[in-house]
């Protein structure tokens, strides 16, 4: 265990909420991911281990589960904004490459890393369930539709 | 049209979309408004859960997520007189490529969703519900929530629902981007805390499912029709939809109402509610416009990616649970229908479903996991003009040897993946061979072994070989 726990008190509360939920510990292990990565950007391998720790669970299992889901980062921490370029077939057949090689030009990075300021992480999503308003972008908890090349414009110097 | 289908769609007046349009239709006070939790209130007083698992039972709702399986069947599979806990899950992962109807329900009728939960938990005798919703969806985890919270302040969940002493707890659980929970034995691993490998079956979830005890997994669309069925009576639910073909005993029909999606290359995307059985050719021309800019349609995939694709001249095929397998799609899946046209190359979508499938199998199954990453490889060194046509017949091999239909895997992933590399070789195999001659002029007809490419960089890479 590290000196300084990673998991503050609030975080530990947060996640001792949702024992009330599930019959095992072990349920609450995506919510408590979910939680750390929400408060500390990434989910670090100290993370891992003190939430084996609360959870009544060995660190192994805890990675186990972690590594499956491709949402979670360990080697550090997320940017301000992550974007999903959704590139399934519908917002494929819209031309969603076109949107991901622009976002990548201005960025600067490629899909899965970080801008060096910490601000944007780029992602590509297999679906994003905005078939309807193709092709989408998920910028955090907000959905952006119908995008475009000046949309992207308008998107970017909004964010910064 | 089917001569025989009792409402036409001019006729019908939507149920599951009637909400949809109206402002703050997710709130509360317009879902009561306009009747909404009525039908709880006088079931709860007047019917038995038997008698609800019957009227479900005699509609023969049959599952909206994708497999179409009786919901009434899957429920008589619970143990009688069992002590308990009894658990509802809600399939809320639609992660189905094309696929978004479930979003539309969740965002503007929330409360619809829930007391369709809260009759299907009553009916199933759950005590507890988990709503299992993608991550990617946070417009519906933030109505969603509001609508529960609402639901416990009004009496409509917790203890004693509205003095019935029926009580009934309902929880959001959000994914973590894996497709592969949407299957439903992934999705109770993955509540469970643990990677979303789907469990063999038997035992079915029914009987030991959840934290091993008896559990039933729905459709968000699915928990939405009982509402309609307890509502409107099951004479009202079989009038709508493709009946039963009286020469097969085992089919029980296409019945009620259902949410259709239509995106991808049409005038208007969106989603559509319609009797079960409306042609892929009614959805894009009569409520999706036509295919876009005035250009024909070359392809269609009729209800997720997984189901395959139907070529333009099989869209009279209606969209029930029966007719895609005729033109041997996999099935109706979700009932989404992508349209591609004319200009679009079906080696581009064939690409982006091997490369979807591939990224998603969960890597349990050996058939799955190397059969996905085969297929991806060789359709990427087609793409780059590498193909030849061999590969056709190697593709297929794969495609014909995956998945729970040849007996090789856990769950239907693989079958999701074989289907459209099916579809588009057989239905598609002069433009496939049109593409490998004219792209590698020099090489189309080699049948040695050749060396796969580095993923993505379209380089020769040493030593791996198909």
């Amino acid at each position: 265990m590290p000196e300084k726990s990673l998991l503050t008190d609030d975080l530990r509360a947060a996640i001792g909420g949702y024992f009330l939920r599930y019959p095992t510990k072990q349920a609450t292990l995506l919510p408590a991911l979910h939680a750390v990565q929400e408060k500390l950007g990434f989910v670090p391998p100290e993370a891992v281990e003190e939430i084996a720790a609360l959870l009544d669970l060995q660190p192994a299992e805890v990675q186990d589960a972690l590594s499956f889901y491709g949402f979670f980062k360990q080697d550090r921490p997320l940017g301000k904004y992550r974007m999903w370029v959704c590139r399934s077939i519908s917002c494929e057949a819209r031309d969603e490459e076109d949107l991901l090689q622009y976002l990548q030009e201005k960025l600067g990075i490629e899909p899965g890393q970080t801008t060096p300021d910490g601000r944007f992480t780029l992602e590509t999503a297999e679906c994003l369930g905005a078939c309807d308003y193709a092709p989408a972008i998920l910028v955090n908890d907000v959905l952006h539709e119908e995008m475009t090349r000046a949309k992207i414009d308008g998107l970017l110097d909004a964010l910064e | 049209m089917a001569p025989d289908r009792g409402v036409t769609v001019a006729q019908y007046e939507p149920v599951l979309s009637a909400n949809f349009h109206k402002p703050d239709g997710h709130t509360l006070a317009v879902y009561q408004a306009g009747g909404g939790y009525d039908t709880l209130r006088k079931t709860l007083k007047e019917k038995s859960p038997k008698e609800i698992v019957e009227l479900v039972r005699a509609s023969n709702l049959r599952g909206r997520g994708g497999a179409g399986f009786p919901t009434g069947l899957k429920w008589s599979f619970l143990p009688e007189n069992h002590p308990g806990p009894i658990y509802l899950c809600v399939n809320a992962d639609e992660s189905e490529p094309g696929t978004f109807v479930n979003r539309v329900q969740m965002e503007r009728d929330p409360h619809q969703v829930l007391e369709g939960i809260i009759l299907s938990g009553y009916a199933t005798r759950a005590g507890t519900a988990y709503i299992y919703l993608r991550y990617e969806y946070p417009l519906c985890f933030k109505r969603l929530q509001q609508a529960i919270d609402e639901a416990y302040a009004a009496g409509y969940l917790g203890k004693n629902i509205l003095g019935s002493g029926y009580s009934l707890d309902v929880y959001i659980h959000r994914g973590a981007a894996a497709y592969v929970c949407g299957e439903e034995t992934g999705l109770i691993e993955s509540i469970e805390g643990r990677r979303a490998w789907p469990r063999i079956k038997p035992p079915f979830p029914a009987v030991e499912g959840l934290f091993r005890k008896p559990t039933v997994v729905n459709n968000v669309e699915t928990l939405s029709c009982v509402k309609h069925i307890v509502e409107r009576g099951v004479d009202w639910f079989k009038s709508l939809g493709t009946p039963a073909d009286p020469n097969d005993p085992r089919d029980p029909g296409s019945y009620g109402p259902k949410l259709y999606g239509l995106s991808g290359h049409v005038s208007r995307p969106g989603c559509y509610e319609a009797p079960l059985g409306l042609t892929a050719r009614e959805l894009i021309d009569e409520f999706g416009g036509g295919v876009w800019g005035g250009r024909k349609p070359k392809a269609v995939v009729p209800g997720g990616l997984s189901t395959g694709v139907m070529s333009a001249d099989e869209l009279d095929t209606p969209l029930d649970f029966s007719a895609p397998m005729k033109v041997d799609c996999l099935g109706l899946g979700t009932g989404c229908a992508v349209v591609l046209d004319e200009t679009y190359s079906m080696v581009d979508f064939l690409l982006g479903s091997c490369r979807f499938f591939a990224h998603e199998s969960c890597g349990q199954c050996t058939p799955c996991r190397e059969g996905t990453h085969w297929a991806l490889q060789m359709v990427r060194r087609i793409k780059a003009g590498h193909g030849r046509l061999t590969d056709l017949d190697l593709l297929l091999e794969i495609a014909d040897n995956i998945g729970i239909l040849p007996g090789t895997t856990i769950c239907g992933l693989a079958d999701g993946a074989a289907w459209p590399i099916k579809n588009a070789i057989r239905k598609f195999r002069g433009e496939f061979e049109d593409y490998i001659r004219r792209t590698n002029a020099g090489g189309w007809m080699v049948t040695e072994p050749v060396p796969a490419l580095e993923a993505d960089s379209g380089q020769w890479t040493v030593g791996s070989c198909q």
